[in-house]
């Protein structure tokens, strides 16, 4: 029954996903559908190899962005949690901060920084991109820091063990499940932002300019194969950090 | 305790602007720090202070009415994506929580979707304004902001849901087939009710999802009207009105503010009767 | 439907039920169990963990279906008694809804019968009477004890008067005083209601207590042992815990139990059977 179970959840999706493009396909040919309004999928794989140096560089463009900001917004944010976990007050500030900056488009911040840096640099992205990812990266894990099972706390309180004991053995232990669950969710939006950013003008060398510049130019098919790029720019990035959340579940039963 | 971070804000702006580099700070020849002049950052006091000047030298309008005005028509566009997309996302939640082939077909795909830059699609959503005609419909090049909003709030609307649906006690199902109760009725008297916990959060995700979908669009196309347009043209007046373009900026956390306020007033009213979660 | 008068409440004959068959996770739930209960007759099922009792108990709901054998209630199929809605169900979390008032929990069978709001009003009333619930009606279930949950519990399954009760530890969860009470309770509502009631238990003097006869099951494959009668006639009160039959009864069950593993030269501990 299980082996059959398993089979049937890898199956299913996929017969959905050719169904689809199948349909998706004839729907363009059999309704004579405007290149401008959708483009079929055979022309858009045919533009993808046609133009995968491009596309690549222009994925790159917009990874490397994004990763720059991944990475330093979660070393910032990791930093800030301890600090947040030491001080407690500190939270009640930024926690409200940090809640409604969730409900905010704050990309739009972009236009502001391009102004505070000179047109030409892509440091208002990657700045965007870290501020995004460090309060992800600070709310979760801050969590993580002080949502400790009061037990343990006791526990280690009973052993006279110093704040910093606590701090290393009970609180950061506790944290780890917390930064994989705030990478998930991190990662991604890395590169959503990075891609948002690209439309406030500036260097146009990313693939959100891309796009746009290919739909200007009705290169419909094209623009299609660089959203393909994004995706799984989107997807590799995802895909990272389940493999390194993996990584550090070793013999741990979830 | 929110006047306080704001003030904090300011204050370390402020800061900045009397310490920092006039031309911004190099390191490893990029500049890292930026500029602190009062071209690239104005003085906070000149941004409010802006927001009583008019718009555009000579004219009447006054700036906050044109931002209001913005952020008003961005934030219609935001409810409709917002509506639509929290109906195809609850309608495409019961199909799959009734049809297990569905759900195992499509599931993956949902997931997937949170993970991907759909807002890659943007431009191309946006171009089908004014080119597209269905028999006597034109497509209003506004809807395409709408659509875009719409399609960032139903996934994570959909998947909450789905979670919710499901969420219901064993006992509690078979409380239901104790009555032979059908499964629409199981749907509305216990699948619903037992999912709404689950579709708060949802719900809030889809609201922002919905203004960045919106905004987004507006700025790709500079849809006229919406707030993401007047960011992007006071931006380029930047050299010359430094504090035009936040006025804009503000304008539009507001707009997120508001949207997701409504959709914490509504959620309030769905959980009235329920008992409160302590917290540890 | 036959022509042939059925005069008990639940009849259950030869009935087997084996779960996965056929594969590694093979499980004998149940082996040819024969059991007629009469009308308006308290039936306690007992027996270790993995016995099969709370198994019988959905073979009569009909939320399983057997895998030999057939089973009867008032006189229909299993089946048909579910549709018919001859019974109502008691399981030991409460299983209330949480956004629904205390009242609106007892008419939620009624509303699925198509019940008019006036009549389910008006029944709810009856029942929170019944159930000495009264004041409220208008509460949450989160805000009421855990035995006040219970009583609710019970006023719903019994909102529509069935004849039937089928209950699956309902007081499990609860506190040794309360229970008492509410066993107690228990008996004067069913007296008001003439129900019949199976009833499923981990504790001999629960049982003992409620029941005219408590069925002994065998751990898997689950049979039945025994059926010890119990004569405390049935008028019971506080009293009946000390009086010698009460004692004698509870002997008899425990000896039945027990009696399982009778072959075994080291007698252990029943599993999962309480003897207080």
């Amino acid at each position: 029954m299980k082996t059959l179970d398993r089979v049937k959840n890898i199956a299913t999706p996929f017969v959905f996903g050719v169904l689809f493009l199948a349909l998706w396909e004839s729907a363009v040919n059999g309704f004579d559908l405007k290149p401008y309004f959708l483009a079929a999928p055979s022309k858009i794989m045919e533009q993808f190899l046609n133009n995968t140096t491009r596309i690549w560089e222009a994925t790159a463009v917009s990874g490397s962005n994004a990763l720059v900001g991944l990475v330093i917004g979660t070393i910032l944010g990791i930093a800030m949690s301890f600090i947040l976990s030491r001080f407690r007050f500190l939270s009640q500030l930024i926690t409200p901060l940090a809640i409604s900056l969730n409900a905010i488009p704050i990309f739009v911040l972009v236009a502001v920084l391009n102004n505070m840096y000179s047109i030409t640099s892509e440091i208002p992205r990657r700045f965007m991109v870290t501020l995004v990812v460090y309060f992800i990266v600070l709310v979760n894990v801050a969590r993580g820091l002080t949502q400790v099972s009061s037990i343990q706390v006791e526990l280690m309180r009973s052993y006279a063990a110093s704040e910093f004991a606590i701090l290393r053995k009970v609180r950061v232990p506790n944290a780890i499940p917390y930064l994989f669950t705030a990478l998930k969710v991190a990662a991604p939006a890395s590169v959503i932002t990075a891609f948002v950013s690209e439309y406030f003008g500036g260097l146009q060398n990313g693939l959100g300019s891309r796009i746009t510049s290919n739909i200007a130019n009705s290169k419909n098919a094209a623009a299609w194969a660089y959203v393909l790029g994004a995706c799984l720019l989107g997807l590799a990035f995802y895909t990272v950090s389940i493999i390194l959340e993996s990584l550090t579940r070793k013999g741990q039963t979830k | 305790m929110f006047a306080m971070t704001l003030a904090l804000l300011v204050a370390f702006w402020e800061l900045y602007k009397a310490i920092g580099p006039q031309d911004g700070g190099m390191m490893f020849g990029v500049r890292v720090l930026p500029r602190a002049n009062d071209t690239a950052m104005p003085h906070v006091s000149t941004m409010f202070s802006r927001y009583g000047r008019p718009e555009v030298r000579g004219s009447d309008k006054k700036i906050w009415i044109v931002v209001l005005s913005g952020a008003w028509f961005s934030l219609r566009l935001s409810l409709v994506g917002f509506f639509l997309g929290t109906t195809i996302g609850i309608g495409l939640a019961v199909l799959m929580a009734r049809f297990t082939t569905v759900r195992r077909g499509l599931l993956p795909y949902l997931v997937m979707s949170q993970t991907v830059p759909l807002i890659a699609l943007a431009p191309l959503v946006v171009s089908w304004g004014g080119k597209l005609e269905i028999g006597s419909f034109v497509w209003p090049r506004w809807l395409s902001a709408s659509i875009l909003g719409t399609f960032l709030a139903f996934f994570p609307v959909a998947v909450g849901t789905l979670r919710g649906l499901t969420s219901s006690p064993l006992a509690a199902v078979e409380l239901m087939s104790s009555y032979a109760a059908s499964w629409r009725q199981t749907l509305f008297k216990l699948r619903f009710p037992a999912a709404v916990p689950f579709m708060v959060p949802a719900l809030k995700l889809g609201a922002s999802g919905a203004v960045v979908g919106v905004v987004v669009a507006e700025i790709s196309t500079g849809l006229k009207g919406g707030i993401g347009r007047l960011i992007i043209e006071y931006a380029r007046e930047a050299t010359g009105d430094p504090a035009k373009v936040f006025t804009a900026v503000f304008g539009a956390a507001a707009l997120g503010l508001t949207m997701s306020g409504l959709v914490a007033f509504f959620d309030l009213f769905l959980m009235r009767n329920r008992p409160r979660e302590t917290s540890t | 439907m036959s022509a042939v008068v059925n005069t008990s409440a639940v009849e259950v004959a030869g009935a087997s039920k084996i779960f996965n068959e056929g594969t590694a996770n093979q499980v004998d739930a149940l082996l040819d169990v024969n059991l007629t209960i009469a009308p308006g007759e308290f039936v306690s099922l007992i027996g270790p963990s993995g016995c099969g009792k709370s198994t019988l108990l959905r073979l009569i709901a009909n939320l399983l279906e057997p895998t030999q054998g057939a089973i009867s209630v008032n006189g229909k199929t299993s089946a048909q008694s579910r549709l018919d809605q001859d019974y109502g169900m008691a399981f030991q979390q409460a299983g209330l809804f949480d956004w629904r008032t205390v009242s609106k929990n007892i008419e939620l069978p009624l509303e699925l019968k198509g019940w008019d709001k006036k009549k389910r009003a008006v029944r709810a009333a009856q029942m929170l009477e019944l159930v000495k619930l009264e004041e409220f009606g208008n509460m949450y279930p989160w805000q009421l004890s855990g035995g006040m949950q219970q009583r609710v519990a019970i006023a719903r399954a019994l909102a529509a008067h069935p004849p039937l009760l089928l209950m699956d530890e309902p007081f499990g969860a609860l506190d040794e005083m309360t229970r008492e009470y509410m066993q107690g309770e228990l008996l004067r509502i069913c007296a008001e209601t003439s129900t019949t009631v199976v009833f499923v238990t981990h504790s001999i003097p629960e049982a003992v207590y409620l029941s005219n006869r408590v069925v002994v099951m065998s751990p898997r494959p689950g049979r039945i042992l025994e059926v010890i009668d119990v004569n405390l006639g049935s008028k019971r009160s506080e009293l009946t815990r000390a009086a010698d039959g009460f004692f004698r009864s509870i002997t008899s069950v425990r000896e039945a139990l027990r009696g399982t593993h009778a072959d075994h030269v080291a007698s252990t501990a029943i599993r999962g059977v309480e003897d207080r």
